[in-house]
């Protein structure tokens, strides 16, 4: 590349400028809580649990995401049919509707002026301020994630060596499980670990439908809110040291699975 | 012994239609065509890897055409291998075993002789992504075999290695499919392995059989203008019979023959055509005098391309007796050919 050339220093500046826009603001709520303070807020038992309870559902998520998800996903792979492409759009449908959007359709399905949210309440499952609604809605968010990932993965998998297997005496099943899916396995874990990333820093979903039980970014804002911006920042440096930890988690499988390949 | 019934196979822009095809037991069969025929299509029929619409395959006495691929005892050995990356060329190589009852001994015993017969020994812990093209070939026919299938599909085996390993390779087929006993079914569009490894063939084309037979019939006897023509035969004109004379252009061929046909192809095989400076005083009875249009180096051939009146003849000569002949673009020179070397179809 010139480095005479005007469009190289254009590409160079835009790059810082995104650089600076991304890091500032991270760095400076990383950095504003003392470390009194932060000591402090990770023994505050309510912070704690919020923490713990956003895990815990982000990972049913993932979890439910996964075991319904896979089989989608290797279909989408592997068929060609009429309508693909729409059942695709509906699959991504959740990344593009706004958050709270999401709260009230669920809310809408699962209430009580709908026939399925009078089963529900008649089997005694609660989705309104319930943990299983928190799972619910953070699934409905992660899904797209999870199996978008997945389909690449299986679609990387050529046909040839699933067809090898079955010449070889291998039933459809068998060769999912020895051949397909192994293969798959690095992308299945991405999109798991996407799906989980984007479960937890769900806010404007869950608000909807459950203030309490308190997720973290639910208590980021109520200390905002009732307490201001020196009391919401440690428990969002917290949370985004998960957050941070996570990602960094997900980029060594990818490294580590590129070098292994 | 395998036979195909009014096959039909319809893919989304492509078919194969009415594949009828008779294959003995323990043959070696090769399939030819051009790219885009449909070989690989009909390998992956027979195997059932694709649904058929309409048809029947049968191997030995049974009807296999309704039954799952991992249950009809046919291996497939891809141009690419198709080795599983994620396993070692061991685990490669006794994958088909876990799906097949076979004793602990047995197993032993048939890993031992392909690991031998295929020189494997010092490779079995490796990974695929670590070995060379041969290499990878040798370890994808052990996995094929291995579970003694009843049939072996070969989509391109040797088209994707270097010559060396291709020469390799060839000759494991051949050493394989006399120790194996197995029926081999190979799709290539090389005419020297062709000829070099089976006896019987099939030309396919645009999703059709063009011609099944001895493989010197398909050279030397092709039924159809699109055979001769594939096969190589360069010298095809359409006639009209006249007792016993084919006429083309302004020439007269004489056949040898009375026609009952009034209209047919004739087909003259390059190497069948012999040049000279003057006129030839031997029996042929075809013989014309013409003038030299091309010379083209075949390697060890030269084309000489010859116009007599309308029709051009193409001629293969080799290099000495180019030289001797003399001859260039614009020389005026003789062909002749034996009415013995003349095919017909029609």
């Amino acid at each position: 590349m010139n480095t005479r050339e005007l469009f190289f220093w254009v590409m160079i500046f835009c790059a810082v400028i995104i650089m600076a826009f991304i890091l500032l603001p991270m760095i400076q709520m990383m950095t504003a809580p003392s470390i009194s303070m932060l000591n402090k807020t990770i023994r505050d038992k309510d912070v704690v649990r919020s923490i713990a309870l956003s895990i815990y559902t982000s990972g049913c998520a993932a979890l439910i995401s996964f075991v319904l998800g896979t089989p989608l996903a290797y279909l989408l792979s592997r068929a060609r049919f009429r309508g693909k492409g729409l059942i695709e759009s509906i699959i991504d449908l959740p990344i593009v509707i706004p958050h709270p959007v999401v709260g009230i359709a669920i809310l809408s399905v699962a209430g009580k002026n709908h026939w399925i949210g009078r089963i529900m309440a008649e089997l005694g499952i609660r989705i309104m301020g319930s943990v299983t609604g928190i799972v619910t809605v953070l699934t409905f968010v992660g899904l797209p994630f999870y199996i978008n990932a997945a389909k690449e993965g299986f679609q990387s998998v050529s046909p040839r060596l699933e067809r090898v297997s079955r010449s070889l005496g291998a039933s459809m099943i068998a060769t999912f499980f020895r051949i397909t899916f192994p293969l798959a396995g690095r992308s299945i874990l991405v999109g798991g670990i996407m799906c989980l990333a984007r479960a937890v820093s769900e806010f404007g979903a869950v608000v909807i439908i459950a203030y309490h039980p308190m997720i973290a970014p639910v208590m980021i804002y109520e200390r905002f809110e009732a307490y201001g911006l020196t009391y919401s920042q440690p428990v969002a440096f917290w949370l985004v040291a998960l957050c941070l930890a996570l990602f960094f988690v997900l980029r060594m499988l990818i490294l580590y699975g590129k070098n292994h390949a | 012994m395998i036979q195909i019934e009014n096959f039909h196979v319809q893919l989304d822009e492509f078919s194969l239609t009415d594949i009828n095809l008779f294959i003995r037991e323990n043959e070696f069969f090769i399939l030819m065509g051009p790219t885009g025929a449909g070989k690989t299509v009909l390998l992956e029929a027979i195997a059932g890897l694709i649904p058929v619409k309409s048809g029947k395959i049968l191997i030995g006495d049974t009807d296999v055409t309704k039954l799952p691929p991992e249950r009809r005892g046919i291996s497939i050995v891809y141009q690419d291998y198709a080795l599983f990356p994620h396993f070692t060329v061991h685990e490669n190589i006794i994958y088909g075993l876990h799906f097949h009852r076979v004793g602990k001994q047995e197993q032993k015993k048939r890993l031992q002789s392909l690991v031998n017969q295929l020189n494997l020994s010092h490779l079995l812990h490796r990974r695929p992504a670590t070995l060379s093209g041969g290499e990878l070939q040798r370890v994808s026919l052990a996995r094929a075999l291995i579970i003694e299938p009843r049939v072996l599909l070969l989509d391109e085996p040797l088209s994707a290695l270097d010559p060396g390993f291709r020469e390799e390779i060839r000759m494991h087929l051949k050493q394989l499919h006399i120790s194996s006993g197995v029926t081999f079914i190979m799709v290539t569009h090389d005419f020297a392995e062709a000829l070099s490894l089976a006896e019987t063939a099939a030309v396919i084309h645009n999703g059709e059989i063009k011609q099944t037979g001895s493989i010197n019939d398909i050279f030397e006897k092709p039924r159809s203008a699109f055979v001769a023509d594939f096969v190589g035969i360069k010298n095809i004109f359409s006639v009209v019979y006249e007792k016993t004379a084919a006429v083309t252009g302004n020439i007269q061929i004489e056949t040898g023959r009375e026609w009952r046909e009034k209209h047919g192809y004739i087909a003259i095989r390059p190497e069948d055509i012999v040049l000279s400076r003057s006129p030839f005083a031997s029996s042929m009875r075809n013989s014309f005098r013409g003038k030299v249009e091309s010379v083209s180096d075949r390697g060890f051939f030269y084309e000489v391309g010859v116009r007599v009146g309308k029709v051009f003849f193409t001629s293969l000569v080799t290099k000495k007796s180019l030289y001797e002949l003399r001859v260039h673009e614009g020389t005026e020179v003789y062909i002749a050919f034996k009415a013995t070397a003349i095919h017909s179809f029609s």
